[in-house]
């Protein structure tokens, strides 16, 4: 090729709406952060539980969504990060905040013999097998009498702080998971690893044949799923102060994660932002209908699988094509081919 | 030592059940690679409704399942051709999620209208009934009765899936659904049929389930994790693979449930985990 | 008893057929030749019905069947013996037979008549499909097509990956059965195959006819050139 041929298209990773919605995060996080000093103890208990399910659900559609992998049980990472935090609160003189990184870094530790044994099921019957693991976790914290057994424990180590300090700590906590867990999930997607999910996502035979090791890239999906998880479940118990094998393993807590990426738009970073909020709008306006507003939340999805397959944010950026979060490169041709 | 027997003896005969709760599964999945999720939930849809049919109606239990084997064949018909349709194909995502939702959809649907507590199918003596086999070992005949059902639909099925021309069908689409429909098959039709008969299948695992325990709305899950555990100890492409899956985890629950009450289910869980790590394929895959 | 006019195919946004205007009379065997994404295989998946046709861009025996699912044209009389044979692989080989014969058409074939013509599917019966040889399976996907009795016998790449004796067998059976009055479309990476086992030809080129014409009465060079486009 002659060397004084200019390329004729550049790469363009970045959009307008990303370069906005850099200056908007920013701005959220700093006026977020200040919430504490001038807000309802009520609204921090709130986001706290917000930043829970934020973080589930990216952690999710990075799995399912980028990943491949349907895990219907990422409630075991909920449970055993919960469940880690207790302990080691309770039991050990560590403080029970610095506890939570730790009980995240063991239920990520947890999930590599998990996935030794899960990752020889395939498709649906790998989403079946992570509920079974889940249900292993379940009963075998019901059987711990040490631990309460089946009707579970308290969080006794935070009893010395003063309530305030607690809930604004937590609150610190949650939020610094909540952002960090959209900008891990951006980092990762938009990393050499992330091309490598896209390309197994698009095309696992094919991204096989170009030399990605396929299995090593889901496996370090589902750890870091799995430490995501771990987290949110450290931070949830945190919050709540009492923990219970039905409470930390249940599999409600995967419905809801499914509900908020399916409704949001699934295999977008965007999406499950624009899920949980609606999940939680929902909830507090129809929350008190019990089974009626669950089995709506059921059809809801069900409906939205079948006309929407990518959800509500999917189907706004097809419209308007909005990303906050360019994942892809885009080529831009730089001048018409005049030939 | 004969109560150890004893344990076997009883487990072999809770594998019937199993075995019958994972035909159904097993047949949707090996016909069109479906994963019901909503599987547990429709056994306990059966089990109430034959629960609402004998406490409502007053007739027996049989005359109960008579009534809904038919209901379940239009009832699976129905739900193929007017959502699982939609959903197959390469992605394997849309029939998990919907089944998914489905399955919270029934789940609440009982709650509303059984309430959380706990009930079972009334059928009178049968339920004491037993056989007494000698010192300290008896069988109940409604545990025989459930396991003799259980290979009589496992006969059934082999005969269906091997002797027939819709059974011919169910195995050509699974091969190639694209020259299956070169055949002149009409893949829609065939799957429809396929949910349909595991329907069946799950209205008689569902009726014998109400009689043979205590339901209430939330077990479906757990339901569906021992049809699941079956199919996998079995291993993938035969109805006797299933069945001795269910045989397995029946005893392996029988066998923890005698060591510590506590531990039945999840000895269960451990054992299916076990022949994961040591036969992914499961115990009988077929060669073929 | 068939002709298309302006077929047209899409793979989404991509078009893969630009107006086929294509026919095929009772008694007449048409073989259709082209290079690698010339859109032969397209052309037969619309006909089939496996891609969607437009409505009235297919006529077989007075009736527009474009558009129609699959199964119902292979109903009414059309069966194909795929590219890559596509037996299926948890049946045996008398199984793999009686699918072809699922449409329960009547006519001239039956498992007899076929395993008269095949002898060596019979002693193979039991056997699972995937257990013959790459000839064997071609001669059992042909009897599978024949048990539909169809009207008109589609075969697609039937020498693709077997060695030439064998090609040599399979086209003498097909010799056989054409005296009895077979209408088929043959699609063949042979030129030479295609242009002695036809009575007319049409070659294509990026989804499009460039050639077609009788058989015999078309030179190699007209053949070449519409074949590779220079």
């Amino acid at each position: 090729m002659d060397a004084a041929v200019k390329p004729t298209f550049k790469v363009l990773r970045a959009t307008r709406a990303s370069r906005a919605g850099g200056s908007i995060a920013l701005i959220l996080f700093a006026v977020l952060a200040s919430l504490p000093f001038w807000a309802d103890s009520s609204w921090l208990r709130l986001f706290a539980e917000f930043a829970c399910f934020l973080v589930l659900a990216q952690m999710w559609n990075l799995l399912a969504g980028y990943g491949g992998l349907v895990s219907v049980g990422q409630q075991a990472f909920v449970g055993l990060g919960g469940y880690a935090l207790v302990v080691l609160a309770n039991h050990t003189t560590l403080n029970p905040f610095l506890c939570l990184p730790l009980a995240g870094l063991i239920a990520a530790l947890l999930a590599v013999p998990t996935a030794l044994v899960v990752f020889r099921l395939h498709g649906g019957y790998f989403a079946i097998g992570t509920w079974v693991v889940a249900e292993v976790y379940r009963l075998l914290f019901a059987n711990a009498s040490f631990l309460g057994g089946g009707s579970g424990t308290s969080l006794m180590a935070l009893r010395g702080i003063p309530k305030a300090t607690r809930e604004s700590i937590t609150f610190w906590i949650a939020l610094v998971l909540a952002f960090g867990s959209v900008a891990l999930v951006y980092w990762l997607l938009r990393s050499r690893q992330g091309l490598a999910l896209t390309a197994i996502r698009d095309s696992e035979i094919a991204a096989a044949s170009q030399g990605i090791d396929v299995r090593a890239v889901k496996f370090l999906v589902y750890v870091i799923a799995a430490l995501g998880a771990g987290l949110a479940g450290a931070l949830y118990f945190l919050s709540n102060l009492r923990i219970s094998p039905d409470a930390a393993f249940g599999v409600n807590w995967t419905a809801y994660i499914i509900f908020i990426v399916v409704i949001g738009g699934i295999g977008t970073i965007e999406g499950p932002i624009v899920g949980t909020v609606i999940y939680f709008l929902l909830r507090e306006f129809f929350g008190d209908f019990g089974t009626w507003y669950l089995m709506t939340l059921g059809l809801v999805a069900i409906v939205v699988m079948v006309k929407f397959p990518k959800g509500l944010w999917g189907y706004a950026m097809q419209r308007l094509d909005l990303r906050f979060f360019p994942v892809q490169r885009r080529v831009q041709f730089l001048e018409k081919e005049t030939s | 030592m004969i109560a150890w027997i004893d344990t076997i003896v009883q487990g072999v005969l809770l594998g019937g059940l199993y075995a019958l709760f994972a035909m159904g599964l097993s047949l949707m999945f090996g016909v069109m690679r479906l994963v019901n999720i909503a599987h547990g939930d429709f056994i306990l849809l059966a089990a109430f409704a034959g629960m609402a049919l004998v406490a409502g109606l007053g007739v027996s239990p049989g005359v109960a399942l008579l009534v809904l084997m038919p209901l379940a064949f239009a009832f699976g018909y129905g739900l193929q051709r007017g959502v699982l349709n939609f959903a197959l194909g390469r992605d394997i995502l849309p029939p998990l999620l919907i089944t998914f939702g489905l399955s919270i959809v029934i789940q609440n649907a009982l709650l509303q209208i059984f309430s959380a507590d706990t009930r079972s199918i009334q059928a009178g003596a049968l339920v004491t009934a037993s056989l007494h086999l000698g010192e300290g070992l008896a069988v109940g005949w409604l545990p025989l009765m459930i396991f003799v059902s259980a290979i009589a639909v496992a006969l059934a099925l082999q005969w269906l899936f091997g002797a027939t021309r819709i059974g011919r069908a169910f195995r050509a689409a699974a091969d190639d659904s694209e020259a299956a429909q070169l055949m002149g098959v009409d893949n829609r039709h065939i799957y429809a049929l396929a949910t349909a008969i595991a329907m069946v299948v799950v209205a008689i695992a569902g009726v014998f389930h109400g009689i043979r325990t205590t339901i209430a709305p939330t077990d479906g899950p757990a339901l569906l994790l021992y049809a699941f555990e079956a199919v996998v100890i079995g291993g993938l492409g035969s109805f006797w693979g299933t069945f001795a899956g269910g045989v397995i985890l029946g005893v392996a629950q029988s066998i923890g449930f005698r060591l510590d009450p506590g531990w039945g289910i999840l000895v269960g869980h451990l054992a299916f985990l076990a022949v994961l790590l040591v036969k992914p394929n499961g115990l009988f895959p077929k060669t073929r | 008893m068939l002709a298309t006019h302006n077929l047209t195919a899409f793979y989404g946004d991509f078009q893969a057929l630009f107006g086929i205007d294509l026919q095929v009379d009772a008694g007449e065997i048409v073989s259709i030749i082209g290079a690698n994404g010339a859109g032969k295989s397209t052309f037969l998946k619309t006909i089939t019905g496996l891609l969607k046709a437009p409505r009235n861009a297919v006529r077989f025996e007075g009736r527009d069947i474009g558009g129609m699912p699959a199964h119902q044209i292979a109903q009414a009389g059309i069966a194909m013996v795929p590219e890559g044979r596509r037996l299926f692989a948890s049946l045996s080989v008398e199984e793999n037979l009686k699918m072809g014969a699922y449409t329960r058409r009547q006519g001239r074939f039956d498992l007899d008549a076929v395993y008269a013509l095949l002898p060596v599917l019979k002693e193979k019966r039991t056997q699972p499909s995937t257990s013959l040889s790459g000839g064997q399976q071609q001669m059992a996907a042909i009897g599978r097509a024949l048990l539909a009795n169809p009207r008109l016998l589609i075969c697609d790449e039937i020498s693709l990956g077997l060695a030439p004796i064998v090609v040599k067998e399979i086209y003498e059976i097909l010799g056989r059965i054409r005296k009895e009055g077979l209408t088929a479309i043959i699609v063949e990476q042979d030129v030479g195959m295609a242009r002695l086992f036809s009575d007319r030809l049409y070659c294509f080129q990026e989804g499009r006819v460039s050639l077609s014409g009788r058989s015999d009465a078309l030179s190699h060079e007209a053949i070449s050139k519409a074949y590779f486009g220079v």
